[in-house]
């Protein structure tokens, strides 16, 4: 049994049909990365995984427990974060605050807390400085780093990740990948949905690449990467 | 110069009333997106409450004060579990209905069973005049205004410092993320309703005392004039609640003073109109973005 395990899952808005029997799976310590165009049914799969979509059929099992029998607010708990697509800023409250709501499943543990505030400002060492600056002020990468640093602050074995290169300069785009290599190295394993598949390649072990809402290839990133359909489709030749 | 300070205070005595009632219209809005139509109600519930802890119990203020806020707030989660949770992905339109539906049935209900006659309100304190610059301040004046000030500033203490109080304010930014975040909904919807009916039901025992006479229907006028509080000032903004209750009182005691006292709600109302024409998202509020 894998770490993460998603199989035949199916999922419908209305008439539209969003994930067809799409079936992947993650191992502990790895970055599996789900790449395809806008609208191939990426978000979906990370929103069903936290319980903000409910499929019509299918399993999603996270350390042998069906996720799909947990409440959405309770998926944190069980170990699994989630950075939404845009990056779901409370964008009145403050860099801090942002932060401090991450930890309200394990808000008694004050010691301990502490040092994941010291640990996250010193992997983001700008939002250290912002830290009592509204979050809606801040720019789009630096927002993308609060999304992180939230997600880290809720101590997850696993975390999924939704385009979190969406409209950032390159330079950003690299800083935001580096950390999320470091955050691998450091134990949490990861779930990257991609439109950038030249990024995800690079710093996922595996890769799906899904195609209007089903699963059409699957492999080691490596491998991926030199494919030609890959690189006439995603990696621009 | 007397009179104005006379006058001055029985502004400061009404705005705090309305100032605490709109809190629970505003806090509402601004985690749902309703307009909690049954919120005057629950302020007569209150004072209903408060009338029988202090006849049956004879418990002095400060319990019945704490009892009823506490069965209040107990009356508020309920009514939201009942009518208006199971609504919450309803159009927003079935959920309005819903509030006054569950205020029409909160003054009839009271009504039918306790009766629509006026009760005189137990004294709870032994009410006492003195001179201030040559105007004249009772007590009770004097502790509706600072119980309100302290409550107020407890409020803003809670909203500000305290998680429950900042998953409220995150909730109006963003709901589904909140989930993300491992806070439940319906827990922060849950305190939002309590604390703002405890604080409604605070205004009715206030009201009791003052006036000092409660009836089933005693929650409609001061209902809406705190409604207008929280819009005046700006919807889902509690500083505004607490700006616009201030305002209204001022404006109510001083068209009174100055013109019939028929006057004072048209004047009143009239103030909303024109500041809604002027500034739609109220005196505080800023203007609505469109995200693209």
């Amino acid at each position: 049994m894998s770490f993460l395990e998603v199989e035949n899952l199916e999922v419908t808005y209305g008439a539209i049909t969003a994930l067809r029997d799409v079936s992947f799976s993650v191992e502990q310590g790895e970055i599996v990365t789900l790449v395809g165009a806008n609208g191939a049914g990426k978000t979906t799969a990370l929103r069903t995984i936290t319980g903000m979509v409910a499929p019509s059929k299918g399993r999603v099992i996270f350390e042998g427990k069906d996720l799909l029998k947990v409440k959405a607010h309770n998926i944190v708990a069980s170990g699994v974060t989630h950075v939404p697509e845009g990056r779901g800023m409370f964008g009145n409250l403050t860099v801090m605050e942002n932060m401090e709501l991450a930890t309200w499943t394990r808000r008694k543990d004050k010691g301990q807390l502490k040092k994941d505030f010291d640990r996250v400002f010193s992997l983001f060492p700008r939002l250290a400085e912002r830290k009592s600056q509204k979050s809606a002020t801040l720019s789009g990468g630096e927002q993308q780093m609060l999304a992180v640093a939230r997600a880290l602050m809720s101590k997850g074995r696993l975390m999924l990740l939704d385009e979190p290169s969406m409209g950032l300069a390159p330079i950003l785009v690299k800083e935001i990948f580096r950390i999320l290599v470091d955050i691998n190295r450091q134990g949490t394993t990861l779930l990257l949905v991609e439109q950038n598949a030249h990024m995800a390649l690079k710093i996922a072990h595996r890769a799906y690449v899904l195609e209007t809402g089903h699963v059409v290839m699957q492999g080691s990133a490596q491998e991926l990467a030199k494919d030609s359909r890959i690189r006439e489709a995603y990696l621009g030749g | 110069m007397s009179y104005f300070i006379q006058q001055l205070l029985n502004a400061l005595q009404l705005g705090s009333i309305y100032a605490l009632i709109a809190l629970g219209y505003t806090m509402v809005y601004g985690v749902l997106g309703l307009i909690n139509f049954a919120h005057g109600d629950i302020f007569m519930a209150g004072a209903f409450f408060g009338f029988f802890i202090a006849v049956m119990l004879k418990l002095s203020l400060v319990p019945t004060l704490l009892l009823a806020m506490f069965l209040a707030a107990v009356l508020g989660i309920a009514i939201e579990r009942v009518a208006y949770r199971p609504l919450r992905k309803a159009p927003r339109m079935s959920l309005i209905i819903t509030a006054l539906g569950v205020s029409l049935f909160l003054e009839n209900f009271t009504r039918a069973t306790l009766g629509g006659q006026q009760r005189s309100f137990p004294k709870l304190l032994n009410v006492q005049e003195f001179a201030l610059g040559g105007a004249t301040v009772t007590n009770l004046q004097i502790l509706i205004i600072v119980v309100s000030l302290v409550l107020m500033l407890l409020l803003r203490y809670v909203v500000q410092k305290t998680m429950i109080g900042k998953a409220m304010r995150a909730v109006s930014d963003n709901k589904e993320v909140l989930a993300l975040m491992g806070i439940s909904l319906d827990t922060v919807v849950m305190a939002t309703f309590g604390i703002g009916s405890a604080l409604a039901a605070t205004a009715g025992i206030l009201v009791g005392m003052a006036y000092p006479v409660i009836d089933p229907y005693m929650g409609i006028a001061v209902g809406w004039k705190a409604f207008i509080a929280a819009v005046l000032g700006g919807i889902g903004l509690i500083d505004g609640a607490l700006v616009g209750g201030f305002i209204l009182g001022f404006v109510e005691i001083f068209a009174a003073a100055l013109l019939p006292s028929t006057y004072r709600d048209g004047i009143a109302f009239a103030i909303l109109i024109i500041v809604l024409l002027l500034k739609p998202t109220g005196l505080l509020g800023r203007p609505v973005v469109k995200k693209v």
